[in-house]
């Protein structure tokens, strides 16, 4: 017996399709999509201007297959169905009136919508497919000042803060799959916490994909003023459909001065069957913007599923001592490929970044580390510490680390440390000889391997990573 | 409670094992000595049931089972331990976390409620007495940075907490400070029960002067070359293995004592 060979033949236990009549428009994309979406959503002329600018943008641009350590067939971008809505009234008064198909859909994923049923201590925006469709405990978030809505609704009653910072962190042009998601976006979560509030309650976004033939664009928008502090948290899975799914998100952070923004997700998209059948290209583009001085922004990611996940939640660390930490475990199994990372960009005086990362790959799958640490002239004593840990679980599976290190100042000091590791036999018999099963050893270790990273994480969130990791890998055998 | 029977066991094809044979009943405890490389610890890890070993011929039986059928995890929750020669890291997973998840395991075996950390918390408090263990160990990580004797009281902290039937202990004592080996083996000796049995496996008489042991067996070249009471210890202690080991020497000292 060895330690070769995990499979997790664990079932994706998100992988229903909900039976809802959808308001979908053609296959294809060219401006007059863009405007069909404008019109569906009766958006002003300002997001049609900026959605079209970014799709002629677009057109310009190549797809970035070759620098990332992944592979995948075209995508054809004329095959894809841009703006999928459930079919339910246009605007709600209460979430009585939301379809009780999607309700019972986000009860059966665990977010239940409903007002005896929520979550206690965490509002929910809960997207489906293109759009949101019910957002939880929005009016007592109001009487804080907190501003917690659907993009929507954002661009319809907050026009003023969505055209200020909307592209301000992610301009339209920044890559291929951000000018996309500029283009078609069609809805996501917009937050905004006024100066000097501490968000009463964790905020967060759900995102399920369930039309098969659909990809998914959703913009999220946080933004907090002076002095202000909100933590958030993402969760996402799909059905399982045996052909690819195109997911490209854009997220976009600004803290003023003190503000201090948390971000957490958890990311469980279908990941593809055991032969890399289907699944969900995750091609995201997630940058916060601490703008202020003594700022901070935290990512915390744990990233399960997908076929494919290419992102690099990243800061931009402008305002003087501002902070940028960068939490991320990564797992992959079976065909899964994982190109993910962060980067840092060191602008103000004293600031700081953290970046720890641990890969885990096991099956055939790849997973790569890939970050940048920039830290600009002005720069002085700016300060970066990078760990990066890979396991590799059975020999077929592939970990790298790609660190790009550009440093422009000389009173700043950047550490990188790297590893990579087994789970030894040794472990696991230690494990297995004091009564713990193999399958739970593996677990044991690998959530040990993981606590830097889980320890950021809010409490329910880590107990929800801890059990996905171990469901993930469950049915491991030596 | 245990019975090894002609066993052979190899690793990389090579035989290391050569024979085994071995009664152990309940309430004795057995010391196994022998030189290096004799095969002590290859006969723990088989009993333990080590995946690089291989048994090639032989049995044993536990408790009335095939012991060798049975997966590791198997053989512990019925109550088989080994105290590692060379304890292994788990980093990232505290003291406290892994024995809380081995202890609720063996609960679940024997049919009884699991440990909530609270309670489990109390337990192990109780437990650590046993062997003076600071309370600062629970939350390090298992046996991370710990120094070598510190690994070592942490193998009999694991058993006081899982109490097991049969313990092989292997050269727990090495490593132990004087003082330390006094706790660590007044720990053992409160563990001992007249329902369980202690194997200790050690180069030194000196331990087995606080674990007594009801039988000493020496093992050379992958069998058991001499067996005999406490004072068998003693006996090693002043003539060394040679004694054993090399016929020629124990030839002529028999025809010196002859003639
Ligand atoms: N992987 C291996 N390949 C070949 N030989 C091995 C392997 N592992 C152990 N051995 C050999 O098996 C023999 C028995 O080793 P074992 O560890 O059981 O000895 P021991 O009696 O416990 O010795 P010590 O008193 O030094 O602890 C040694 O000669 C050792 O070199
Ligand atoms: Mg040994």
């Amino acid at each position: 017996m060895s330690t070769a060979e995990l499979l997790s033949t664990q079932e994706y236990k998100y992988g229903f399709v909900t039976d809802i009549e959808s308001d979908m428009i053609p296959r294809g994309l060219t401006e007059d999509t863009i405007r069909l979406i404008v019109e569906k959503k009766n958006e002003p002329e300002w997001m049609l201007e900026f959605r079209l600018k970014a799709f002629r943008h677009w057109l310009t641009m190549t797809e970035p297959k070759h620098w990332p350590n992944i592979t995948y067939p075209d995508i054809d971008y004329q095959n894809i169905i841009y703006y999928s809505a459930p079919k339910q009234k246009a605007t709600k008064a209460s979430l009585d009136e939301v379809d009780p198909e999607l309700l019972r859909t986000f009860e059966k994923l665990g977010i239940p919508l409903t007002e005896q049923k929520q979550l206690a201590g965490v509002a929910v925006d809960a997207v489906f497919d293109s759009v949101s469709v019910a957002t939880t405990y929005k009016e007592k978030l109001k009487k804080h000042g907190v501003i917690f809505c659907s993009f929507t609704e954002a661009i319809r009653d907050y026009p003023e803060l969505v055209k200020k910072y909307l592209g301000s962190v992610v301009p339209t042009n920044d890559n291929f799959f951000a000018a996309l998601n500029s283009a078609v976006f069609s809805d996501g979560s917009f937050c905004f916490i006024p100066k000097g509030v501490r968000c009463p309650m964790e905020l967060s976004t759900y995102f399920r994909i369930n039309n098969s033939e659909s990809g998914q664009f959703e913009r999220t928008l946080i933004v907090a003023e002076e002095g202000s502090y909100v933590s958030y948290l993402e969760g996402c899975t799909a059905p399982k459909f045996d052909r690819n799914q195109l997911h490209a998100a854009v997220v976009e952070l600004v803290a003023l001065d003190d503000a201090q923004i948390k971000y957490s997700t958890v990311q469980n998209w279908y990941a593809g069957d055991e032969q890399g059948v289907g699944g969900i290209y995750n091609f995201v583009t997630k940058r916060g913007k601490c703008a202020g001085k003594n700022s901070k922004i935290s990512w915390t990611q744990v990233e399960t599923g997908s076929a494919i996940t290419w992102k690099y939640p990243s800061c931009i660390l402008q305002g003087d001592n501002s902070i940028g930490e960068f939490y991320s475990v990564a797992l992959t199994n079976h065909a899964q490929q994982a190109d993910t990372g962060t980067k840092m960009i060191h602008l103000g005086k004293n600031t700081r970044s953290t970046i720890i990362s641990k890969g885990i790959a096991a099956g055939r799958s790849n997973n790569s580390y890939r970050g940048l640490v920039k830290v600009m002239p002005k720069a002085e004593g700016a300060r970066n510490y990078t760990q990066c840990d890979s396991m590799l679980i059975g020999s077929s599976c592939g970990a790298n680390t790609f660190p790009y290190i550009e440093v422009m100042n000389h009173s700043s000091s950047v550490e990188h440390e790297a590893s990579t590791s087994k789970i030894s036999e040794e472990q696991l018999f230690y494990l297995q000889q004091r009564g713990i099963s193999q399958e739970d050893a593996v677990s044991l270790i690998i959530n040990g391997f993981c606590k830097d990273v889980f320890l950021q994480l809010p409490m329910e969130f880590a107990v929800e990573a801890t059990r996905l990791l171990g469901l993930k890998l469950e049915g491991s055998v030596g | 409670m245990l019975e090894i029977r002609n066993l052979h066991a190899a690793i990389n094809g090579n035989e290391i094992l050569k024979g085994i044979n071995l009664t152990v009943k309940k309430g004795e405890i057995h010391a196994i000595m022998g030189p290096n490389g004799s095969g002590k610890s290859t006969l723990a890890k088989v009993l333990a049931g080590h995946p690089q070993y291989e048994v090639t011929a032989g049995e044993v039986i536990y408790e009335g089972k095939n012991l060798l059928e049975l997966a590791p995890d198997e053989r512990a929750r019925e109550g088989v331990f080994m105290a590692f020669q060379y304890p292994i890291e788990i980093p990232g997973v505290s003291n406290a976390q892994f024995l809380r998840l081995a202890y609720n395991e063996k609960r679940k075996h024997l049919g009884e409620e699991e440990l909530d950390p609270l309670e489990f918390k109390d337990l192990l408090k109780e437990r650590a007495k046993v062997v003076e263990m600071d309370a600062s160990f629970m939350t390090r990580s298992v046996n991370e940075g710990f120094s070598g004797g510190e690994k070592k009281r942490n193998e009999i902290l694991q058993m006081a907490v899982l109490e097991p039937k049969l313990a092989v202990l292997d050269e727990t004592d090495s490593g132990l400070d004087i003082d330390a080996l006094r706790v660590v083996a007044g720990g053992v000796n409160q563990l001992l029960t007249p329902d369980n049995a202690i194997i200790v496996v050690t180069h030194y008489q000196r331990l087995l002067n606080y674990i007594v042991p009801d039988y000493v067996h020496v093992l050379a070249g992958g069998r058991i070359a001499r067996e005999g009471g406490k004072e068998l210890a003693l006996e090693l202690e002043s003539k060394g293995y040679d004694w054993i080991t090399n016929p020629n020497v124990a030839g002529s000292a028999n025809l010196n004592a002859a003639s």
